[in-house]
């Protein structure tokens, strides 16, 4: 049902032409297309029926985003609906909740979370970036890296260190002292930012110390993350597969050569393997420590067949493959970035050796 | 509504194993008696007709028979013992036999009574089986079949083996074949042990001098036989790549004990060695899917993989242990004595070094696999194939 709505609604709003349409803009989306992923109830999907979403879990988020990943939605739905909304679901108090999910859900807030300061590695959890506290009204100071979609976010979870350990904070996207930097990405689907904060005034989430709440979202949003990866591996195949059966060469359908046969049977396996992690990981519970495993697993692997994936692609489609009126590219770009958002493959195997005592 | 039938069924199920468990209470029965009252309560293939070993139920309902008999201590040992017979050769007597020839021969193949094994590949017919060159002639009610086979598990214990041959060299090759299961203690089998690589014979070649047998034993028509040999490939692959085995068991297993065994902290083999537990998890988790939709009767591409994955990854994980055990690496403690093994594997790493390298080449080399992947799942075209409408006797062979 989801991906059946999701399909039919990508392919007729947002197809190709206008994915490419938006790459090319300033902002990379449009606030009404927002609007209306809002009221198929997409922004309210995991988010609980009581602040104003629809109350379903990871497995149906999972099945919408891979849709979103095999038609490279551009646009804040991870940023704000994955990062943001989990943030806040695993960290703020039920009073916090009960005031900040509805207007997600609505689609009148958009979000997103920036925790990464380096521009190497995945560090998040001793951030340079402090808060001030001036007798309950605090403000923070630092700077944050890898904020996706921050400059279209009306608001923004920062995390800095407080005196009881790591604290997250949400401010304004107008807020004073707050400058926002559009960066140049290699995904033009998926914008980023850079944010400097100068005293900039906050409201704390949660209470005390957040890092074991974080480190939670962080699992499901890169379980969420994996699905999208899915998603794309699987339309790059899709794509291989009708080109190596339609273009010929010495008067043969190039996919009759075992040369490209057997790369499209190999595509077909990583992204089988990919799906088998990722959906595993889906129906882990958010509190069981399982997640601590199926998480980086599903991000690895299905990391690894997306960019493998999107590479053989090109290859296969040889010359017109590496052309911008091909839509090969766009594929890669996200595959690569998606690769790196919230931590390489080799990270996620690291943090995967850590959780089983390797 | 699916949902009652499916508690129906498993009721019926659980008190046919209620039934057997209490007639032949497993800790006091002997294991032959306990399979023969299995067989004859339809608990040996649930997907067997009545009287033929089953219920006529589905595939996975002798997952559940399976798991509530080992759970009440019953020995599923048989599966083991005649795998070909058991995972292969019923799949081929129900799917193709006559009745007759069911009621000869599942009874005793279930029991282990009679060993079956299987006798398809050719020195000139690996890949290119349907290209097998062992005759089989008429005469009277019986044929004569005269031939080579290659890679025979359990040859020199079996009484009963499935054999391929030609009986119309002058039809295309596909047609010219009939499927027969022939006696091989009879006159003119002769079996001989083919030593691998590893230093023992887990295989045998076969000769077959003159063999006579009888008409009754020839399985589907003369002229059917390739059909019958693709039910039996279609068990065989089945059963190498359907098996779902616990989280960090087999070979990765085995890596991950030499890793924490030898101390070793070194970040790019850690990292090697992760790798690979990633890959061999996801492997594992899609025989598992593929189990879950199988059962679902949703039959997807998931299915089709499971083999060409694992011999990938029996090969890449058993040369990283090799690899971690450094000079101890290049020892091979057991020697190469020229032996027939008394159990197929798991293996300790070196020796599991060598015999993963025929992971790939046995029930189908990786190649063959890939093809029907990008053939029958992606549903690219074919090879021109130059053999194909030609005489079988007309096709250049060396």
């Amino acid at each position: 049902m989801i991906r059946s709505t999701a399909r039919q609604f990508l392919t007729d709003r947002i197809p190709m032409e206008k994915v490419r349409e938006l790459m090319m803009s300033d902002d990379g989306f449009e606030r009404v297309l927002w609007k209306e992923m809002a009221d198929l109830g997409w922004t309210g999907l995991s988010i609980a029926e009581q602040h104003g979403g629809a109350g379903l879990g990871q497995v149906e988020l999972t099945v919408l985003v891979e849709e979103m990943g095999r038609m490279v939605t551009p646009g804040p739905f991870f940023a704000s609906a994955v990062l943001a909304t989990t943030a806040l679901q695993e960290t703020a108090s039920d009073t916090q909740q009960a005031e900040l999910l509805p207007a997600l859900a609505s689609g009148e807030m958009i979000a997103t979370l920036a925790v990464f300061e380096q521009p190497r590695g995945w560090s998040w959890d001793t951030p340079a970036t402090s808060a001030r506290d001036d007798e309950g009204s605090w403000s923070l100071s630092g700077a944050k890296r890898g904020v996706l979609d921050g400059h279209l976010a009306d608001r923004i979870l920062v995390t800095a260190t407080v005196d009881d350990g790591l604290g997250l904070f949400l401010v304004d996207g107008e807020a004073d002292g707050l400058s926002i930097t559009q960066e140049s990405a290699l995904d033009p689907t998926r914008r980023q930012a850079s944010l400097v904060l100068q005293d900039v005034p906050a409201t704390r989430i949660g209470d005390g110390d957040v890092t074991a709440g974080l480190q939670r979202a962080l699992r499901l949003a890169v379980i969420a993350l994996s699905a999208e990866q899915v998603g794309g591996a699987q339309a790059c195949m899709e794509m291989s597969v009708e080109y190596a059966k339609t273009r010929f060469q010495f008067g043969r359908p190039i996919g009759s050569y075992q040369s490209i046969k057997h790369r499209c049977a190999n595509m077909l396996m990583k992204v089988e393997h990919a799906r088998s992690a990722s959906y595993y990981a889906a129906r882990v519970g958010h509190d069981d420590p399982e997640l601590a495993v199926a998480a980086p697993l599903a991000s690895t692997v299905a990391s690894e067949a997306y960019v493998w994936v999107a590479g053989e692609n090109i290859q296969i489609h040889g010359g017109i493959g590496f052309t911008w009126e091909h839509d090969a590219h766009i594929y890669l770009k996200r595959a690569k970035t998606s690769s790196l958002l919230l931590g390489s493959p080799h990270h996620q195997r690291d943090l995967l050796g850590r959780a089983i005592g390797i | 509504m699916a949902d009652t039938d499916a508690a129906e069924v498993d009721a019926r199920v659980d008190a046919r194993v209620d039934e057997l468990l209490a007639e032949h209470p497993p800790a006091e029965t002997a294991r032959l008696e306990f399979w023969e009252a299995q067989y004859d309560k339809g608990l040996a293939w649930a997907w067997h007709p009545e009287g033929f070993g089953g219920m006529g139920l589905a595939r996975k309902d002798q997952t559940r028979i399976n798991r509530r008999l080992e759970d009440a201590g019953a020995s599923t040992e048989n599966r083991q013992i005649n795998l070909l017979g058991i995972a292969m050769g019923a799949g081929v007597l129900d799917a193709h036999a006559t009745d007759q020839q069911k009621q000869r021969w599942l009874r005793p193949m279930f029991t282990t009574e009679e060993i079956w094994c299987q006798l398809f590949s050719e020195p000139g017919a690996g890949s290119d089986v349907a290209g097998l060159s062992t005759r089989a002639v008429r005469d009277g009610d019986e044929w004569v079949v005269t031939g080579q086979k290659v890679w025979t598990t359990l040859a020199h214990l079996a009484k009963w083996g499935m054999v391929v041959t030609r009986t119309d060299p002058n039809a295309p090759k596909h047609q010219g074949m009939t499927y027969f299961v022939v006696d091989m203690t009879s006159p003119g089998v002769e079996v001989r042990p083919l030593y691998q690589i590893t230093g023992e014979a887990e295989f045998n070649e076969v000769f077959f001098n003159d063999v006579r047998v009888p008409d009754e034993n020839r399985i589907d028509a003369v002229g059917a036989g390739w059909r019958v040999a693709l039910t039996t490939l279609m068990n065989e692959r089945v059963a190498i790549g359907g098996s779902t085995s616990p989280r960090e068991s087999g070979y990765i297993g085995q890596a991950v004990e030499v890793w924490k065994e030898s101390g070793e902290d070194d970040a790019v083999l850690r990292d090697r060695l992760l790798h690979l537990w990633a890959d061999a998890e996801a492997a594992r988790l899609t025989s598992q899917r593929a189990n879950e939709m199988a059962s679902a009767g949703i039959p997807g591409p998931e299915g089709s993989t499971g083999k060409l994955a694992w011999a990938h990854l029996n090969k890449e994980i058993t040369a990283f242990t090799v690899d971690l055990m450094g000079l101890d690496g290049t020892l091979y403690p057991e020697g190469y004595e020229l032996t027939r093994p008394d159990r197929f594997g798991p293996h300790e790493p070196r020796k599991a070094f060598l015999r993963t390298r025929a992971n790939s080449i046995e029930g189908g080399t990786s190649e063959i696999m890939l093809n029907i992947l990008g053939e029958r799942v992606l549903g690219l075209p074919g090879e021109p194939r130059v053999d194909k409408d030609l005489p079988w006797v007309e096709v250049p062979r060396g």
